[in-house]
């Protein structure tokens, strides 16, 4: 990956001479240390977030700069921390729980999407529930179909929760603060391939300059991280590098591909993408969670009910198929979404038969 | 009337105001929906759980809770409500689906929720005691002595959620009480057959928690237990469980033909009404007749205006449906 790529956010952020280069997981940490560090209320709940640091890094040094007290390793008992933690939500606090991975939700959705996601509503908006539940999502690395699953889709269907979803470190800083501050429930889904864990292979595009102070990115604000004329590619965490490298690959050929970063899908931001669809006229959704009834239907739905006359060609969604994501790598690659899936798909949209 | 200065006058005065709004609740909710029973017609559509006979749960614990306590309740919330002291006409007229309401006609009858006492309910099985842990555990992080009671049914403990939360609680010394009404029916289905162990109080043993077993259905007896288990929370010794055999005097919900009920059941249980039950004993125990009259006078009178404001109040406008989905 080039260079130039490294840094995806958009509006880019000023770089400085000696860039800080961090990992997803280091940048989500340090926000939850900076957001802790700035407000009592705030603590952090989960499985092996104490001494472990979180299995994938996101609370790496809290146990230490903040004490047990602050930073709770809980029980494997999902349902009963995530519920506490809508109870303390309430009562005033800002939880920040883990949910190790979101394969996981079947034990715990009830305290998500019916206690959390609802308590503003059944209160008239007088209980809030400010609570970030972070949890790690996609495949790619041969863990099967219990531990590869994104399920954005699922989450950003049932009303009442924002759902962000960071491409690079950058982003996940200033999400995660977002996220803290929020007097809702965030659901906050940190791609593993995107993470930055030694163990786990990296998408090097997600590991970017992290300004050290405080920034909060806006929730329910899409980036655009690459300009361009033919056609809009969108995408959301791994997928925005494949696209990314896919609009390398068309510029080579003479296409000029834009790029969107969703980073939130709940609420999406719909202006941003139908104004580039309109202007490019053709629109390709990059998605690994399940295809259908999914986020590439939704968007491209909505851009379809405000600007179907201004498309050149029919829009389509690249997504993992319906199926359950398979072990061995050569049925996984196969039905994983790629940046030559991408680049194939985009051609065939550009009438480029070359 | 005061729960500290007067503790059984407080408690009959809320057994009768509970017994009240519920009788006011019966006529109003079969209102459309004879001669054909059909759950969306009325003014009070969906299903209605009522809590006739177990209104000795409700005030043998709350006489002992102040307005920064947390309860957390079930799908059968009002006597938890009221005894809780959550504000009588924005509940009525929250289960008459009201602007005036709760929530503004958004929640209805299981889902209320009252910041100003700190009473929530859910409608899902079980899912209160996780939330009611957290607000406990808020409570302690706080350096307060206030703390949380989760309300659950006898069918509820089967659920994993309840040895989540109640592990949690344990192992985090959370200042929270595991209140289960016993009415020995899950819906339909008897404890017997589906509970392994006779007394679920028994189960609190497998979270090193005192658990306690309550029989008889008595507020006095219910106040005392849960006195022992407020004051250990209080001073952070860590959560406690009371069983309470109670009773269910009508069906799981209003239009339920309950043939699942042996010949003589409800008849047998109507004869052990707590509520005359206990008036008859503190007459014996020297409380004046008139006075004890006047008490559920004033209890009728603060329902029937709270039910007289929901009846009359607004409905809200279709468009605040879109309202409140976040704060």
């Amino acid at each position: 990956m080039s260079s130039s790529d490294q840094s995806v956010t958009a509006p880019r952020p000023e770089q400085p001479q000696a860039q800080r280069r961090q990992t997803i997981a280091k940048s989500m940490a340090e926000a939850i240390a900076q957001e802790m560090a700035a407000n009592p209320a705030v603590l952090v709940m989960g499985e092996d977030v104490g001494k472990l640091g979180g299995v994938f890094g996101t609370t790496g040094g809290l146990l230490d700069s903040f004490g047990p007290d602050r930073v709770r390793d809980t029980p494997i008992s999902e349902t009963g921390f995530i519920g506490a933690a809508v109870g303390m939500a309430a009562a005033g606090m800002r939880p920040v729980v883990e949910l190790m991975f979101v394969d996981f939700f079947g034990v715990c959705m009830d305290a998500i999407y019916n206690l959390a996601a609802k308590q503003s509503y059944f209160s008239g908006g007088r209980v809030a529930c400010p609570m970030v539940l972070m949890t790690s999502v996609g495949g790619g690395y041969g863990d099967a179909g219990q531990h590869s699953q994104c399920l954005y889709a699922t989450f950003g269907h049932l009303p009442g929760m924002k759902v962000v979803i960071p491409s690079n470190a950058h982003d996940a800083k200033g999400l995660m603060i977002a996220a803290i501050r929020d007097d809702n429930p965030v659901i906050f889904m940190f791609h593993k391939a995107l993470q930055g864990m030694g163990w786990l292979g990296t998408v090097p595009g997600s590991i970017t300059h992290v300004p050290e102070k405080d920034y909060a990115i806006p929730i329910g604000k899409a980036a655009i991280c690459r300009t361009g004329e033919d056609i809009t590619l969108v995408g959301l965490g791994a997928t925005v590098h494949q696209a990314l490298a896919a609009a390398r690959k068309l510029e080579a050929k003479g296409h000029s591909a834009e790029v969107i970063d969703l980073r939130t899908i709940a609420p999406l931001d719909r202006e941003t993408i139908i104004a580039s669809a309109r202007r490019t006229g053709r629109l390709l959704v990059v998605d690994d969670d399940y295809l259908s009834y999914g986020v590439g239907a939704e968007i491209i739905t909505s851009v379809c009910e405000a600007a179907l006359g201004d498309l050149k060609c029919a829009p389509v969604r690249i997504a993992h198929p319906d199926i359950p994501i398979p072990f061995s790598p050569v049925l996984e690659h196969f039905v994983l979404p790629s940046a030559e899936k991408v680049e194939a798909a985009a051609l065939a949209m550009l009438g480029d038969t070359n | 009337m005061n729960a500290n200065e007067n503790p059984r006058l407080w408690m009959y005065h809320h057994m009768v105001k509970s017994r009240h709004f519920e009788e006011r609740i019966k006529p109003a909710y079969f209102e459309g929906k004879s001669p054909v029973f059909n759950m969306a017609k009325g003014p009070l559509p969906g299903e209605m759980h009522l809590s006739d006979g177990q209104e000795p749960c409700a005030v043998g614990v709350c006489a002992h809770l102040r307005p920064d306590d947390s309860v957390t309740a079930t799908h059968r919330p009002h006597h938890v409500a009221i005894a809780k002291g959550v504000d009588l006409n924005a509940m009525a007229a929250e289960i008459f689906g009201k602007k005036s309401g709760l929530s503004g006609g958004r929640g209805g009858h299981m889902h209320l929720f009252d910041p100003d006492v700190n009473f929530c309910c859910s409608g899902i099985i079980g899912q209160g005691l996780g939330p009611a842990v957290g607000a406990a555990l808020a409570a302690k992080m706080r350096g307060s002595d206030a703390i949380a009671v989760a309300y659950l049914g006898e069918g509820a403990v089967n659920q994993g959620a309840f040895h989540e939360a109640a592990n949690l609680a344990a192992v985090w010394k959370a200042p929270v009480i595991f209140v289960i009404e016993d009415n020995a029916y899950g819906i339909s289905v008897a404890k017997s057959q589906c509970t392994a162990v006779a007394r679920n109080s028994d189960r609190a043993a497998a979270y090193a928690m005192p658990g306690h077993h309550v029989e008889g259905n008595c507020p006095d007896a219910i106040h005392a237990v849960a006195e022992m288990a407020i004051a250990r929370a209080r001073s952070g010794q860590g959560p406690s469980l009371i069983e309470i055999e109670t009773t269910r005097l009508e069906g799981h919900f209003m239009g339920d033909a309950e043939g699942y009920r042996p010949a003589g059941e409800v008849e047998r249980l109507k004869a052990l009404d707590p509520i005359p039950r206990y008036r008859a004993r503190l007459e014996a125990d020297g409380f004046e007749a008139s006075e004890l009259d006047r008490q559920e006078r004033l209890a009728r009178e603060a329902v029937d205006a709270a039910f007289d404001h929901a009846r009359t109040a607004d409905y809200p406008e279709p468009e605040e449906a879109f309202d409140h989905v976040f704060v």
